[in-house]
């Protein structure tokens, strides 16, 4: 499936990006149980922004195989260290991507894995610190062709 | 299934407090549990769901993959070099069985 859009279209597109953006909440959007799986993971709090850095290409070419980076900066000492990394995306059948779980002995807190996108969506990182405080990144990725087998 | 799974560090040898680089690659369908075979019905969920690495016993890293992982999972991550010992990855698959591989870390 090929996404052809015309000038206006495309416009168009752009003001609804910027909207979203504007709101601040791209969750809101979400169609499966992404929402709940944050909610799940923060135990309510809301994650500041910053402090994640997820690395996803712009375009994916193939919905099945996309390769994300995730890093949390943080010190990774026995006082600062950052213990877990909820990954989700707001458009697939299931929301739940993967759980990344680090301690002191990891050193960085970085991983990289593929993943599956079965259409164009946000993909959220969410880190939980050791003092409870919870951080989180956001990006978006257009997907050509998805990755769920439809 | 027995699949060996294929384990990259990017040192054999390091210094204490080195970050050592882990590159690991398994054979795996990792069916979602979503798709349809020809007749309609759908194919089980088989993914490897759960990942574990230990260095000389002790846990550096641990990942719950979930079905949005790609068949033939890649994983790469780091980890402090603290005592030399055997580096070894798990991998827990839906039916039970495991996936083990291992290396080795020298620490001096």
């Amino acid at each position: 499936m090929t996404l052809i859009f015309n000038r206006r279209e495309a416009l168009a597109l752009a003001v609804g990006a910027a909207g979203m953006v504007a709101l601040g909440a791209p969750q809101a959007f979400a169609k499966n149980d992404a929402d709940e799986a944050i909610k799940k993971f923060t135990g309510g709090k809301t994650p500041a922004e910053g402090k994640v850095n997820l690395d996803l290409p712009e375009i994916a070419e193939n919905g099945n195989t996309v390769p994300m980076t995730v890093t949390v900066d943080s010190p990774m000492t026995e006082q600062s260290h950052v213990t877990d990394v909820l990954i989700v995306a707001n458009e697939n059948p299931r929301s739940g991507v993967a759980t990344f779980h680090f301690s002191p002995a990891s050193g960085v807190a970085e991983a990289n894995t593929r993943i599956r996108l079965s259409a164009t969506q946000d993909v959220i990182a969410v880190a939980r610190m050791n003092d409870g405080s919870f951080y989180m990144a956001s990006k978006q990725v257009k997907v050509t062709i998805g990755g769920c087998g439809g | 299934m027995a699949v060996k799974p294929r384990i990259k560090l990017d040192k054999k040898t390091a210094k204490k407090g080195d970050i050592v680089e882990v590159k690991a690659l398994v054979s795996h369908v990792m069916e979602t549990g979503q798709r349809r075979d020809a007749a309609g019905n759908t194919v089980p969920r088989k993914i490897l769901n759960k990942f574990v690495c230990t260095v000389a016993g002790k846990q550096v890293f641990a990942a719950d993959f979930e079905t949005a992982i790609s068949a033939n999972p890649y994983i790469q991550f780091k980890f402090k070099a603290a005592e030399s010992g055997p580096v070894v990855l798990t991998w827990t698959d839906d039916d039970g069985s495991t996936v083990v591989g291992e290396e080795t870390i020298t620490v001096s």
